[in-house]
C-alpha cells in the first residue's frame, strides 16, 4: 500500500466522468453482471436455454401470424429468417432497456448502503442482455444454415457495430429512464408501454418500405434501434438502407446517450436519498 | 504526522416534503408546476458544521441519541450520499460497513455470495480468493458452501455476513451499528478481530450504542448532539457525559423534618473528588454520603444501606451499628462502593435506620437512582444482547483431570 490516495468528499463539482475510478472498481462490472446471470437462471430446470427458447418462440409466432397469414413481405428472406434476425438485435434493446430502467430501484438496499460508481448497475444489466444476445446468436448461426441463408462477408464488421449501436441506445435510454425512475416510479409503468410502442415502430417484423407515407418513414427512422436493425439485416437481404435514415437514426442514439448519461451522472448523487 | 481523514465543516441538509406517498409522483410534480407553486418543503439540518480530525491508526468512536446525525455523519464519509456544506479531504481508502451482507441474495450460494459481497465491499477478486478459506473458517459454515442461501438459518446468513466484513483490510475503516446483532459467542469472536485490526494500525470509526463495546475499541470518541460535535475527547469522558444527558437524577433530601428521633437529612452519590454524580463506569470508585440527624443517643441502632436493582431487589447490603460514629446532631457518614463489583445497568439506593427486628426509625426505598456504564469489561459483548447478573463475581478456573 504504497501508493498514496488522498481526494476529497465535496458537496458538488464531482467530475462528470471519473474514468479512473471506473477503472478502479472495474471488478464490480463483472461481479453485477455475473450475479444477475446466475439469478435469472437459477432453479429452472432449463436454464440458460431459456436465453434461446424466447426468440424462437417469438419467431414461430410472428412467422405464423405476419409471415404465413398476413403475407408481409421480409426484403427477399424467408419470413422467419428476417423476423428472427430483427428480434435478435430487438431483444438486446428491450431485455437491456427494461431491465437497466428497473436496475437502480432493484439494488436500492445496495446503493443507499455502500458506495460504488452507480453506472457500473445499469451497465451490468445491460451486459446481461448482452449475454443473453450471444446466446441467441448462437442459434441465429443455425437458423442461418438450416435455411442455406447467403451472407455477405460485410457481416464481420457490420453485426458487431449494429450490436454496438444497439448497446449505445440502450444505455442512454437506460439510464436515463433509470435515474428517473429512481426519482418518480411512474416510469415504472411506463417503461413496458414504451418498450412496445418502440417495438412496433421499429422495422423487426415488416419492413420499412411497406409504410406508403414518408412523413411516417420519417418518424420511424428517429428510432435509435432503426439503424442497429438495418445494418444488422444488410448482410443478409444486399438491400443498402438509405444513407440519411441511418444517419438520423445514429443521431438520435448518440443524443440520446448524452442526454441519459449526463442527467444519470446529474442526479447519481442524491439516489440514496430518494431510492 | 498529516491525519488521514480531515472533516471540515461538513452539513447535510434535507429537505422534508411533505407528501402523502413518501415518493414523489410525477403528477404531483406536475400539477404543482402547473399552479406555478412551490412545493412544500421544509429544510432540515442532519448535521452542522462537524469538524473533527483522525489520525492515522486512530480508533473513534461516535455516540450519540438516535436521530442526532450519527448515520449521517457516516454516509457522508463512505461517499453514499453528498454532503451540502464542508468537505472530507481523505488519505486513505476508506470501507465502509454499514450494514453486514449488502447485497446478500437467496438465490445465490454460500460461495457466490462470499464473492459478491466481498467484491462490493471493495475487495479485489484476488485477495477474496486468497482469504477464501480464512473466511469460510471464520464462518463455520464450510458444510453449507454450495447451498443456496435461502436455506440457511438467519445465524447463518449472519456469520457468513460477518465472516467476510472481518477480511476487510482498508486503511480506513467505518463501522455502523453492526455488532448489536448476531450471537454473542460470534460477536466476540469479531470484536477481536476488530481489536486485531486497530492494532495493525488501521484507523477506525465506529457508531454504536453499545457503549462498552466502544470504550473497547476506542481511546478517542465523540459525542453527537442535533446534528452538532457536542464533545469530543477521552472515550470514557465522553461516554460520561453522555450518560448524564440521559438521565437526570437527584440524591435524597429531607425536605421537611421528621417526627422520629434518628433519621437521614440526605443522601448524596458522588465520586473520588466528591462531585455529585449519578452515572459511573463499571470500574470507577463510588462514594455514598450520608448525613443523619439524632438528637437522642439510642443503643442498638443500625444504618444499612443497600443497593437495588432495576427490579427493586437488593444485591446487597451494608451496615453499620450508629454508637461507632455516634455524636448528638448532625453525622456526617461516608461509604465507599466496591468498584469493579456492580454489573452495568440502573440501580438505586436502599436505606434505613433501624434496630433489627425491633423498630425502623427512618426507611428510604429505592432513591439515588444511578446507572453503571461498561467502561470496557469481558462481558462488554453481552451489551443490550444479554443479562449476565448484576454483579461481577471474580472466579477462579482452573482444569484436573
Amino acid at each position: 500500500m504504497t501508493e498514496s490516495v488522498e481526494y476529497s468528499i465535496e458537496s458538488s463539482g464531482r467530475k462528470l466522468f471519473d474514468w479512473k475510478e471506473l477503472w478502479r472498481y472495474r471488478e464490480l462490472f463483472y461481479f453485477f453482471t455475473w450475479r444477475d446471470i446466475k439469478i435469472k437462471y437459477k432453479q429452472t430446470f432449463l436454464g440458460f436455454l431459456w436465453a434461446i427458447l424466447q426468440p424462437l418462440m417469438m419467431m414461430t409466432i410472428f412467422t405464423l401470424f405476419f409471415g404465413k397469414a398476413l403475407n408481409i413481405p421480409s426484403q427477399n428472406l424467408p419470413y422467419p429468417v428476417y423476423v428472427f434476425s430483427g428480434l435478435l438485435i430487438w431483444n438486446l434493446f428491450s431485455s437491456g432497456l427494461t431491465s437497466a430502467s428497473n436496475s437502480m430501484v432493484n439494488n436500492a438496499l445496495i446503493i443507499k448502503k455502500i458506495y460504488f460508481p452507480r453506472l457500473i448497475i445499469p451497465v451490468s444489466s445491460i451486459l446481461v442482455a448482452l449475454f443473453d444476445f450471444l446466446m441467441a446468436f448462437i442459434l441465429f448461426i443455425g437458423i442461418l444454415i438450416i435455411y442455406q441463408q447467403p451472407v455477405s462477408w460485410l457481416a464481420v464488421i457490420l453485426w458487431p457495430l449494429a450490436m454496438l449501436i444497439g448497446i449505445i441506445a440502450t444505455l442512454g435510454l437506460g439510464s436515463w429512464l433509470a435515474a428517473l425512475n429512481v426519482k418518480y416510479r411512474d416510469f415504472r409503468y411506463v417503461i413496458p408501454f414504451l418498450v412496445q410502442v418502440l417495438f412496433f415502430l421499429t422495422p423487426v417484423i415488416y419492413p420499412l418500405s411497406m409504410l406508403k407515407y414518408p412523413i411516417l418513414q420519417y418518424m420511424l427512422v428517429c428510432s435509435p434501434m432503426y439503424a442497429a436493425v438495418e445494418l444488422f439485416r444488410y448482410p443478409l437481404t444486399g438491400i443498402t438502407p438509405d444513407f440519411y435514415f441511418v444517419g438520423a437514426s445514429l443521431l438520435s442514439g448518440l443524443i440520446l446517450l448524452l442526454v441519459g448519461i449526463f442527467y444519470f451522472k446529474r442526479t447519481e448523487d442524491f439516489f440514496a436519498d430518494f431510492a | 504526522m498529516k491525519s488521514i481523514l480531515e472533516i471540515q465543516n461538513i452539513g447535510k441538509k434535507y429537505r422534508i416534503q411533505h407528501l402523502a406517498g413518501g415518493y414523489l409522483s410525477l403528477r404531483e410534480r406536475m400539477v404543482s408546476a402547473l399552479k406555478f407553486q412551490r412545493n412544500e418543503a421544509e429544510d432540515f439540518w442532519a448535521l452542522k458544521n462537524v469538524s473533527f480530525e483522525v489520525q492515522p491508526g486512530e480508533s473513534i468512536g461516535i455516540i450519540g441519541r438516535n436521530g442526532a446525525g450519527k448515520s449521517t455523519l457516516l454516509k457522508i464519509l463512505s461517499k453514499i450520499t453528498p454532503p451540502t456544506t464542508g468537505r472530507i479531504i481523505s488519505r486513505g481508502r476508506i470501507a465502509s460497513l454499514l450494514e453486514v451482507g449488502t447485497g446478500f441474495h437467496p438465490e445465490l450460494t454460500g460461495r457466490e455470495n462470499i464473492f459478491f459481497n466481498g467484491s462490493l465491499l471493495g475487495m479485489k477478486r484476488r485477495a477474496i480468493e486468497a482469504k477464501f478459506d480464512e473466511i469460510v473458517d471464520f464462518s463455520g459454515v464450510e458444510k453449507f458452501l454450495d447451498t443456496p442461501l435461502k436455506h440457511y438459518s438467519s445465524g447463518m446468513q449472519l456469520r457468513l455476513a460477518f465472516a467476510v466484513a472481518a477480511f476487510l483490510e482498508p486503511e480506513i475503516l467505518i463501522i455502523d451499528e453492526v455488532l448489536a446483532v448476531g450471537d454473542t459467542e460470534f460477536q466476540k469472536k469479531c470484536l477481536g478481530k476488530m481489536e486485531n485490526v486497530s492494532k495493525s494500525g488501521r484507523t477506525i470509526l465506529f457508531v454504536s450504542h453499545q457503549l462498552g463495546v466502544v470504550s473497547q475499541l476506542c481511546r478517542r470518541a465523540i459525542l453527537v448532539k442535533e446534528g452538532e460535535i457536542a464533545d469530543m475527547g477521552d472515550t470514557l469522558d465522553i461516554i460520561n457525559k453522555y450518560n448524564a444527558s440521559f438521565h437526570q437524577s437527584t440524591g435524597f433530601v429531607r425536605g421537611h423534618q421528621k417526627r422520629t428521633d434518628i433519621f437521614f437529612q440526605s443522601i448524596q452519590l458522588a465520586d473520588r473528588s466528591g462531585t455529585s454524580r449519578y452515572n459511573f463506569l463499571h470500574h470507577e470508585e463510588m462514594i455514598l454520603d450520608l448525613s443523619v440527624f439524632s438528637e437522642k443517643y439510642h443503643s442498638m441502632v443500625f444504618v444499612s444501606v443497600a443497593i437495588q436493582n432495576s427490579l427493586g431487589r437488593k444485591v446487597f447490603t451494608t451496615e453499620r451499628p450508629l454508637e461507632q460514629f455516634y455524636r448528638p446532631g448532625e453525622i456526617k457518614l461516608r461509604v465507599e462502593l466496591p468498584m469493579q463489583f456492580l454489573a452495568p445497568g440502573s440501580y438505586s439506593v436502599y436505606a434505613a435506620i433501624h434496630v433489627p427486628r425491633t423498630n425502623t426509625f427512618d426507611e428510604l426505598d429505592r432513591i439515588c437512582d444511578f446507572t453503571i456504564s461498561d467502561g470496557g469489561s469481558e462481558f462488554a459483548k453481552y451489551e443490550g444482547a444479554w443479562f449476565y447478573g448484576d454483579v461481577f463475581a471474580d472466579c477462579k478456573w482452573e482444569s484436573h483431570y
